[in-house]
């Protein structure tokens, strides 16, 4: 038997929430699965319109969760784009999403490109965090 | 770590990413200066404070990686390969490529497979881009 049957969330740094959501919803256009500000803290959770699952919790690092050193270190870290891809996105039009999305000012850091494998191009989020968006040749699930 | 040192990571990183973008082009430090919002001394020497290395190193880098890429997965010509790529002399991209990856270009064509389709090639631009802190001198030495 499986340990697990689904990755039903993961999480990424961001350095502010309102800008994320402005980033996340208001231009990549995924849509808000949960948010909940309760005690100083905000749970707030991104996925793809109509599917349950993977949901993507945009966190702030900072005090209590740890120090402000610490937070200052990731934060250094997620501008210097360190965090390294944090999601690959499917679409069904990769040529056409890219230029879409640029015409909405997204900064991308490659071109859409056919590598054989599929189509795929690469993004930044407002703080640094690479995404990729990838078309693929052989679709799975 | 103020919200200044962060402001200036991210354009810094945004003229990273713009010479990513196009290595093909002649490095254009005013340009990616204006990008960064600095001068062009401090862009020189902020970018080398932030990540371990000039911006002329790093497009170095990049467009090596991307020669490796084309001397493994396709049949161009080394001539044509060098160009492709940015390289403007064939003894500039040969000295350069040999200084960083430890051997030749034919060398490396000679003994290198092609990478697996399974592979996403933005993972394998990343870890495949030699790198600058001697692995290649001590390959070609040992």
């Amino acid at each position: 038997m499986k340990n697990f049957d689904q990755i039903t969330s993961a999480h990424i740094w961001v350095l502010d929430h309102q800008e994320a959501l402005d980033f996340y919803v208001g231009k990549l256009g995924l849509e808000v699965k949960t948010d909940i500000s309760q005690g100083g803290f905000r749970w707030l959770t991104v996925g793809v319109a109509g599917e349950a699952v993977p949901e993507i919790v945009l966190d702030v690092p900072g005090p209590p969760v740890m120090d402000e050193k610490t937070a200052g270190q990731i934060r250094e870290l997620v501008t210097k784009g360190a965090t390294g891809v944090v999601m690959v996105l499917r679409t069904e039009d990769c040529f056409g999403l890219y230029e879409r999305l640029r015409a909405k000012g997204v900064e991308f850091t490659q071109a859409a490109t056919d590598h054989g494998y599929g189509i795929d191009c690469g993004l930044r989020d407002p703080f640094g965090n690479q995404i990729r968006i990838l078309q693929p040749k052989v679709w799975k699930g | 770590m103020s919200r200044e040192v962060e402001e200036t990571n991210r354009r810094l990183l945004r003229a990273r990413d713009a010479m990513d973008r196009a290595y093909e082009q002649p490095l254009d430090i005013v340009a990616l200066a204006r990008i960064a919002c600095v001068s062009e001394a401090h862009f020189i020497r902020t970018f080398r404070a932030t990540f371990g290395e000039t911006p002329h190193r790093y497009l170095q880098r990049r467009r090596v990686e991307r020669s490796m890429f084309l001397l493994r997965e396709s049949e161009r010509s080394i001539t044509d390969i060098c160009l492709d790529v940015g390289f403007t002399s064939l003894g500039t991209f040969s000295r350069t490529f040999r200084e960083i990856v430890g051997q030749s270009p034919s060398a490396y064509r000679l003994g290198t497979a092609p990478v697996g389709g399974a592979v996403p090639t933005c993972f394998a631009m990343a870890w495949l881009r030699p790198s600058s802190f001697g692995e290649a001198k001590e390959r070609s030495d040992g």
